[in-house]
């Protein structure tokens, strides 16, 4: 075994990049999608639920009171643009490629190339079933700021140093 | 210090990490159709524990686990039996710190706890990691790594709960990011075995429990400031010197703050969650000592800080207290849990070393015996940076073992800048700063909380 293998304190993710949530208050990789949350840019009460799925790239976006996005129609919506943009920033293009499984070569690859190699695919598009899950997913997210703080010590965080290597 | 110590052989290190290891392997491919190769790991792990009292048990468990047929309460042993074999490793780690460092070890020894809460949670927690011990790590896929959501969801509220809750977070979030496992070409194996098995352990009513032992009045001296953190949660502990008021010896002891947090609140973020809860991390970043009153504390050393038993006080240089506190005092007990290597973290002073960097490894050769440093685990959102510990004369660090070797992670250091000596420390900004890259860094964090409150606000009570 190498030493990453025997280390138990071997870094598997690189930590989230900072990035402005104003436009895209969530996205994480996650059940085989990029998914995520987009503020409607008109409406403060509204946001969108977005998604691609990982390999086929079939691409679905709504309200969260499951209204139809009227952009998402054939391709992608801007709602699904922002999504890709802000994956990058928080999980770097390579992560974010690697995950869709979307095939570009090193040098090129960015927000981009990314959304322009799976749009010539031609995706198809998604149901929204997908989008409940992903809303509640993002309030069980925005839920962990209200959590309580303890002093209690937490033993098992020694397996979790920070790194200095980025996305 | 004693370096040439820590580059010395440690007799039978090699062989119980080979057990480990062959456990660990078995874990890699999963216990849901067991191969000879696999039964041979499981059979190995069990005849490293034979000579112990749980022996019996154990041996009963790898023999159903290498029959594909073991229940939740085999996979409980086999934890077990790893549990103690890498505590073993740990005892003997320890010893040749404590004689390389030359400080007086505490006669205590940590209570055994007791205790029991959340059971049908702990059990549905058992059950999660039982069926990822059957898929193994190859065979995980997302409906697998799914299964702990709800569990952490529903444990994350309840401070009792709080460390299976933050282990099970940080291992879930890491293996869905690795999924499928069939496509990944490496595996963190030793790693993610240490934490299969650790929080299959906490899933024991009681077994997380730290009992308070008494409490302690005298002046707290901080060294330095360590930080942990995974992408939902984030811990700061600072470790100082205690001088009890009434004249005893000092010991050394730690305060920890902890919180869980969203992803995307990172850098001088995780500063601000922690700030409002403890006033030693300013007092920290202050230079400052504090006066504590009846503060409570456990046998491991570990104060459970309340801001009503602590007040600032007198300026103390951290360097100071390294230099003349540090050598007398007192090493604490480790509970029983805590044996493991990767939970060594011993303060410890270093100066008169020559830096060394190598490519991306920096090396302090310290009386002629070269000690790995750590430089990755100092925290971005601080003033302290791989360069200025290369260019450092002196050095306050946490002592540690990882994969085959000790290193110190550094906490403070003494260098010259501009012609002129200063101490800089990796948790520098713990109460707050100046330093224009911290403002800016601290400005992003309050306007990412700001949108995330804003939602949550606007969404999530309806």
């Amino acid at each position: 075994m190498s030493d990453w293998e025997r280390s138990s304190t071997a870094r598997v993710t690189a930590p989230s990049r900072p990035r402005k949530l104003a436009k895209v208050p969530f996205v994480e990789l996650a059940d085989g999608r990029l998914q995520g949350v987009v503020s409607s840019g008109s409406d403060i009460e509204r946001v969108y639920v977005s998604s691609v799925a990982a390999g086929t790239y079939a691409f679905a976006c709504s309200t969260n009171n499951n209204r139809p996005c009227g952009g998402a129609r054939g391709s992608f919506c801007n709602h699904i643009q922002a999504l890709i943009n802000e994956a990058v920033l928080q999980y770097g293009a390579d992560r974010v490629a690697r995950y869709l499984r979307v095939d570009i070569a090193d040098g090129d690859i960015g927000a981009q190339t990314i959304t322009a190699a799976m749009s010539s695919t031609r995706p198809p598009q998604a149901d929204t079933k997908a989008a409940a899950p992903v809303f509640s997913r993002f309030l069980r997210h925005l839920a962990y700021l209200e959590l309580a703080p303890t002093t209690a010590p937490l033993p098992e965080m020694q397996w979790f140093p920070p790194t200095r290597q980025v996305a | 210090m004693r370096a040439d110590l820590l580059v010395e052989n440690i007799a039978g290190l090699d062989e119980a990490l080979t057990a480990v290891d062959a456990f660990d392997r078995a874990l890699v491919t999963g216990l849901l159709r067991p191969q000879p190769a696999q039964a041979a790991g499981l059979t190995e792990l069990a005849n490293a524990v034979s000579g112990t009292p749980l022996a019996a048990r154990v041996a009963e468990a790898a023999d159903k686990a290498a029959a594909g047929s073991a229940g939740e309460d085999h996979f409980v042993a086999l934890a077990a039996a790893r549990t103690a074999l890498l505590g073993s490793v740990h005892d003997a780690l320890m010893a040749r710190v404590a004689e390389a460092s030359g400080r007086p070890r505490g006669a205590e020894t940590a209570p055994a706890p007791g205790g029991r809460q959340g059971a049908n949670l702990l059990a549905a927690a058992r059950s999660w990691l039982s069926d990822l011990a059957r898929a193994g790590w190859q065979g995980i896929d997302h409906d697998t790594v799914s299964g702990a959501a709800h569990v952490v969801s529903a444990m994350l509220p309840d401070p009792a709960l709080r460390r299976l809750a933050t282990l099970l977070d940080g291992l879930a979030a890491e293996l869905a990011a690795s999924c499928p496992g069939s496509a990944l070409e490496r595996i963190p194996a030793r790693r993610w075995g240490d934490l299969w098995s650790r929080a299959m352990l906490l899933t024991l009513p009681g077994v997380a429990d730290a009992p308070v032992t008494g409490t302690v009045t005298g002046r707290l001296l901080p060294l330095g400031i360590d930080v942990q953190e995974h992408a939902t949660a984030v811990q700061a502990q600072v470790h100082a010197v205690f001088e009890p008021a009434d004249g005893t010896a000092p010991r050394l002891v730690r305060a920890s703050v902890s919180v869980p947090k969203p992803d995307t609140v990172v850098g001088a973020g995780l500063w601000q969650l922690l700030r409002p809860h403890m006033s030693l991390l300013a007092a920290v970043s202050d230079g400052r000592s504090m006066d504590l009153a009846e503060m409570p504390v456990t046998a491991e050393g570990d104060l459970l800080w309340s801001d009503e038993h602590a007040r600032p006080s007198e300026p103390a240089d951290a360097f100071a207290t390294a230099r003349v506190a540090l050598p007398t005092a007192i090493d604490p007990a480790t509970a029983p849990m805590d044996r493991h290597p990767a939970r060594i973290a011993v303060p410890v002073f270093l100066e008169g070393y020559a830096a060394q960097r190598d490519d991306e490894a920096l090396t302090f050769t310290v009386a002629g015996h070269p000690l790995a440093v750590d430089t990755d685990r100092i925290p971005a959102a601080g003033p302290l940076t791989p360069e200025a510990v290369a260019a450092s004369g002196a050095c306050i660090g946490l002592l540690r073992w990882d994969a085959g070797t000790y290193r110190v992670q550094p906490l403070a250091v003494e260098t010259t800048v501009r012609k002129k000596a200063v101490a800089i420390h990796a948790g520098g900004w713990a109460g707050g700063t100046t330093d224009k890259a911290g403002v800016r860094s601290e400005k992003a964090a309050t306007d990412a909380v700001a949108v995330l409150r804003e939602r949550a606000g606007r969404l999530l009570r309806k």
